[in-house]
């Protein structure tokens, strides 16, 4: 095959629109153009019946009752939802959140803006694979406690949190248990009742359906649970969620479920693959280091620490031609290493050599030795310009240096 | 973020990489910045003892593009400036040379820093007083 420059592996920040999901999204632009609210005439049905049936598509791909999908503006719209939603809801019951220090923003500022409105929250710590300690899970229940929050799969490193035995925990305490599934949905069986799940948030645009479009998954039966609506208006989704349906998104979404189902297993094979050559060629560089758990992960997903080179400098060598994401503070907007690299116990000096890589359904062996290849190659380049390099080639121990912070 | 041409052209070009013999007395050696702050520059000026002029330079960083670039401009503009010009060189001319973002007014920052220290380490090997420095803002 032919390789294609360029080349995007950037794939947990966001996915193409598979070509199957937009053609059967783009009738509801124009002919089907329908609100699904609308009672009355056949426009309204015809747009109520393509939300009915992507919410079957969305609900079987989980394991689901249709009853149970509640759409939103996307993930972090569901996480506010869920977390916010329980938080007010069971306010009698206690005011105790627990969740962990690697959570996504949207999960972790929900929780700060829990805390303002008087909530407790507990941040459970990571080891250095990324994964909590269901002891310390345990011991940090109280009978305030009334929601775990915590994530399937993460979106820097891939690890996946032992979400069975979390829900085990859950239900014995008669505590809620959330998961943000964005990372997880359409790229690992996600079984809502195997696994325990109680409410869940994905998104469409990261299993190649449309951007603004999401759900909410809210468990009907034992126990049955209720979230305080957010968002207040014409109480579309059964109350929960007002606002008049995305009905091209959520087309849409159901489309892309559906396709992830049928091909999940077959792409997780051939995904986790190509990831592990991307990794066996790159961990062929002296110096690197695989950040996180490698057995319990996100098919999709590296991450990799190349030291002694920093993570930005390191992606100006190739990103006319590669798309990724680094760990390096100089990349994100808050100037500070990735904190969920930094929960792992990694220097700030590791976080900022890391590289993310998130591969996808568009992925193609050549792409991938390409990338090999033109990381490997500036990785040296850089190394050969790197002060810390020589240092440590000469067998100068970094930390006994005295360096001027700034 | 779009990069000047410059900027790339002296991320992919460096000029002057590399490394002088710091015992040497004419050679002055700085090294700023820290790895936990993701930049690290070493900067080395070698001085013509008999002229006061700086003959060579050489640099090695660890850092993003922004930081090689304006370590690598700085080699170039410390080669055949005497030791007290060299001093002029201020961060705001590497930032207009090289057109940095705001955000990445701090590499040009650590250029100076690095100039000056490299400028110390050489006066002190040669029983000169370390000039005081005023301390720039990162």
């Amino acid at each position: 095959m032919e390789l294609k420059l360029p080349i995007y592996l950037d794939n947990n920040a966001t996915t193409p629109c598979d070509p199957r999901v937009v053609d059967a999204m783009l009738p509801y632009f124009t002919e089907k153009f329908g609100n699904a609210a609308s009672r009355n005439h056949s426009f309204g049905w015809t747009a109520e019946e393509a939300v009915d049936y992507a919410r079957e598509q969305v609900a079987k791909l989980i394991g689901a009752d249709p009853k149970e999908i509640i759409f939103t503006s996307g993930a972090t719209e569901a996480d506010n939802l869920a977390i916010k939603g329980v938080f007010e809801m069971y306010a009698s019951r206690g005011n105790h959140i627990i969740t962990c220090t690697t959570e996504h923003k949207a999960v972790l500022d929900t929780c700060k803006h829990i805390e303002k409105l008087g909530g407790q929250v507990t941040y459970l710590p990571v080891a250095s694979d990324g994964l909590i300690d269901l002891n310390e899970l345990e011991k940090a229940i109280t009978d305030k406690t009334i929601l775990i929050a915590i994530m399937y799969g993460n979106n820097e490193i891939g690890v996946i949190q032992p979400i069975r035995e979390i829900s085990k925990i859950a239900r014995k305490h008669g505590v809620l248990f959330f998961t943000d599934g964005t990372q997880a949905v359409g790229k690992v069986p996600v079984d809502v009742n195997a696994d325990g799940i109680d409410l869940m948030a994905f998104s469409a645009h990261k299993m190649y359906g449309p951007k603004g479009v999401g759900a909410l998954y809210v468990r009907r039966k034992s126990p049955r649970v209720k979230v305080t609506a957010q968002m207040d208006g014409g109480g579309h989704e059964r109350g929960m969620r007002s606002g008049t349906m995305n009905v091209p998104g959520i087309v849409g979404f159901g489309k892309a479920c559906e396709i992830c189902m049928n091909e999940m297993e077959a792409e997780g094979q051939r995904l986790s693959k190509m990831r592990d050559r991307l990794e066996a060629g790159l961990m062929q560089l002296e110096e690197a280091y695989v950040n996180g758990n490698r057995e319990h992960r996100l098919p999709h997903v590296a991450n990799i620490s190349f030291k002694y080179v920093e993570g930005e400098g390191l992606m100006m060598g190739f990103n006319k031609n590669i798309a990724l994401s680094s760990g390096s503070a100089c990349t994100s907007a808050s100037l500070e290493p990735s904190y969920v690299l930094k929960a792992l116990g990694l220097g700030d000096d590791l976080a900022h050599s890391s590289l993310r890589f998130g591969l996808g359904r568009f992925t193609t062996d050549e792409q991938i030795d390409y990338t090999i290849k033109a990381i490997s190659e500036t990785v040296l380049k850089l190394r050969e310009m790197s002060p810390l390099w020589e240092m440590f080639k000469e067998g100068i121990d970094l930390n006994s240096i005295e360096w001027a912070h700034h | 973020m779009a990069y000047s041409e410059k900027l790339i052209d002296h991320y992919t070009h460096p000029k002057n990489v590399g490394t002088l013999d710091k015992s040497k007395n004419n050679v002055g050696t700085g090294l700023v910045g820290a790895p936990e702050c993701g930049d690290v520059m070493r900067l080395q000026i070698e001085v013509d003892e008999a002229t006061g002029v700086i003959s060579d330079a050489k640099f090695k960083t660890f850092g993003c593009g922004s930081a090689i670039a304006s370590s690598s401009l700085a080699t170039e503009w410390l080669k055949g400036k005497t030791v007290d010009q060299a001093l002029t060189i201020d961060n705001m001319d590497i930032v207009e040379e090289l057109n940095l973002p705001p955000v990445k007014i701090h590499c040009s920052v650590l250029a100076e820093d690095a100039i000056k220290a490299a400028i110390n380490d050489y006066r002190v090997k040669n029983g000169m007083p370390a000039l005081e420095l005023e301390e720039k803002k990162h």
